[in-house]
């Protein structure tokens, strides 16, 4: 319990002799729910790479659930980047959420064999827990992207993992769906003690919900509690440009000057 | 080959019909081939649908046609051609799929290959003027000449296939549907692309030697598409895709038995009756 669920020190990957990512240093505690934001291209994803193992660090040090990257996937619920699934795709969305328990198993599935009730009733339990069990056996093509989105958090937590790594989850979701999916993996966060690493565009639809945000941008990484972080100096010291964060009377976050299109909070607005 | 004496057609006597089918050795000999070949057309089918290799899957078809007219010429066994040419294919289809281009790069080049097979098909069948007779048979199938010998070959090798793709299929439906998630959970995805284009290539040579090259389709893919369409459950979709795929090939059999016309059209016809009747009713 006392080690980290993810911490890395000094850490640089190169992607074909370019650093996308120098001397990160991040640390992520059991349960804890953590946001990391940044445009388009500045390595998010490259960071979950690298924490899954896939990606080799050039420099510095990381431990994962207390082992290197890579040695504790198993422990690990990972949820890649848009996942999509159009309207061709038959295939239930329990069936999916099963390959999460024991897709990676070799050899014929005989039904009645021991533990079999088991691994159905497990499916059965993640699929209330994310409230996805009235849809679960509709083929999964004909389903709204925030109830795709609900089964694949299903799926990533199947095994019972102690880390979920949940790459854009929210992309392409309206506000609302934004809003539920953040409150469900909270939930999920404090039910299970599940430490969580989501990566995100937009801050506000999760900002009541998060415990650290991390910032991504010209190849370096600044966490902290959201509101030590998201600052006028701290993301002007980032990008280096000139930003102003303005705090608007909803509670919203409004960041002002920044230069990269993808990247900007508050625009619902406009 | 009929002695007509013997041979009676069909006398509407549905039970005396039945017994006729399998009075004649040769029409044994293709009932239990077309019953191996369904099975195994059904299943590695199926896999084909769900992974979006019907594209890949014809071009093998193409493929096979070449490698039976190069056999025909070098004087060895079809069978060899077939599964020669087959097994190769799979691996420049696999090749191609490897440099990860974008779908669009990946179509063009299997199609260019298709168009190369189908050339090299010809240039084989001109070289070797005596297979000519042959070539509607080689393309459009026949169930006449299907030996002993051929039927165990093929039987060894659709057991040791669907005994593959059996211990494979919970990994295999995890890469085909998932292959993010299921290369971070530790399956090997694309050594699994490989070994199913690998089993695609051999159940591709032994169909088309009961379909003829150009109808494989007719029994790797229709079945296939239509248990996809009733049901996305895997499991009842397998066995779907195998009874379909089984009913087809024996019904296409007994037509051709009774009638003129070749054995491929009837398999092809019907399961692409069901094909649509599936499609109309599911709308």
């Amino acid at each position: 319990m006392s080690e980290p669920a993810v911490a890395l020190e000094g850490a640089t990957i190169r992607l074909g002799g370019r650093a996308i990512l120098e001397d990160v240093s991040l640390g992520v505690a059991r349960g804890e729910f953590v946001a990391v934001l940044g445009p388009n291209g500045a390595g998010k994803s490259t960071l979950v790479k690298a924490i899954l193992g896939l990606l080799p660090l050039a420099a510095g040090k990381a431990r994962v659930l207390g082992r290197p990257p890579g040695e504790a996937n198993a422990r690990i619920g990972y949820l890649p980047q848009r996942r999509n699934f159009d309207s061709a795709t038959r295939i239930r969305g329990i069936d999916l959420v099963r390959l999460g328990l024991d897709g990676s198993r070799w050899g014929i599935p005989i039904p009645g064999l021991p533990g079999t009730k088991e691994k159905a009733r497990r499916v059965a339990e993640v699929l209330e827990l994310v409230g996805a069990s009235r849809y679960a056996t509709k083929p999964i093509g004909e389903l709204s992207g925030g109830e795709q989105q609900r089964l694949l958090i299903a799926q990533a937590l199947v095994r019972r993992p102690q880390l979920l790594l949940l790459d854009e989850p929210l992309d392409s979701l309206d506000l609302a769906s934004q809003a539920a999916v953040a409150a469900l993996v909270r939930r999920i966060c404090e039910q299970e003690h599940v430490a969580v690493l989501l990566v995100a565009h937009d801050v506000n639809p999760i900002l009541g919900f998060i415990d650290q945000v991390v910032y991504v941008a010209g190849g370096s990484a600044v966490g902290g509690r959201p509101r030590d972080v998201i600052t006028s100096e701290t993301l002007t010291r980032l990008f280096g440009v000139p930003i102003e964060v303005l705090h608007a009377s909803d509670g919203r976050l409004v960041v002002v000057g920044q230069p990269e299109a993808p990247f900007h909070h508050g625009d619902r607005h406009a | 080959m009929l002695d007509a004496a013997v041979f009676q057609g069909l006398s509407w006597n549905l039970l005396d019909d039945f017994r006729q089918l399998f009075t004649y050795p040769f029409m044994v000999n293709a009932l239990e081939a077309g019953t191996i070949v369904a099975v195994m057309a059904g299943v590695t089918g199926w896999f084909m649908v769900l992974r979006r290799q019907a594209f890949a899957g014809h071009t093998l078809s193409v493929i096979a046609f070449p490698g039976a007219a190069a056999a025909g010429w070098a004087g060895v066994p079809l069978a060899l051609g077939y599964f020669g040419f087959c097994g190769a294919g799979a691996l420049v289809l696999a090749a191609i799929a490897g440099t990860r281009r974008s779908l669009g790069a990946e179509s063009a080049a299997i199609g260019s290959l298709q168009a190369l097979a189908l050339a090299l098909g010809f240039v084989f069948v001109s070289l070797s003027h005596s297979i000519l007779t042959g070539l509607d048979s080689l393309l459009f199938g026949t169930f006449l000449g299907i030996t002993r010998s051929q039927v165990l070959v093929l039987l060894v090798v659709a057991v040791a296939t669907v005994a593959v793709t059996a211990f494979a299929a919970r990994p295999l439906f995890f890469a085909s549907v998932d292959s993010d998630v299921a290369r971070a959970s530790g399956v090997p995805v694309r050594l699994l692309g490989l070994g199913f284009l690998l089993v695609l290539g051999l159940s591709v040579a032994e169909t088309s030697q009961i379909t003829g090259a150009l109808l494989v389709f007719a029994l790797l893919v229709t079945p296939a598409a239509t248990a996809h369409r009733l049901t996305p459950r895997p499991w009842l979709g397998l066995t779907l895709a195998v009874a379909l795929a089984l009913a087809v090939t024996w019904a296409g059999l007994a037509l051709a038995y009774f009638s003129i016309y070749p054995v491929g059209f009837y398999v092809t016809s019907l399961s692409f009756g069901v094909y649509v009747l599936v499609r109309i009713v599911t709308r």
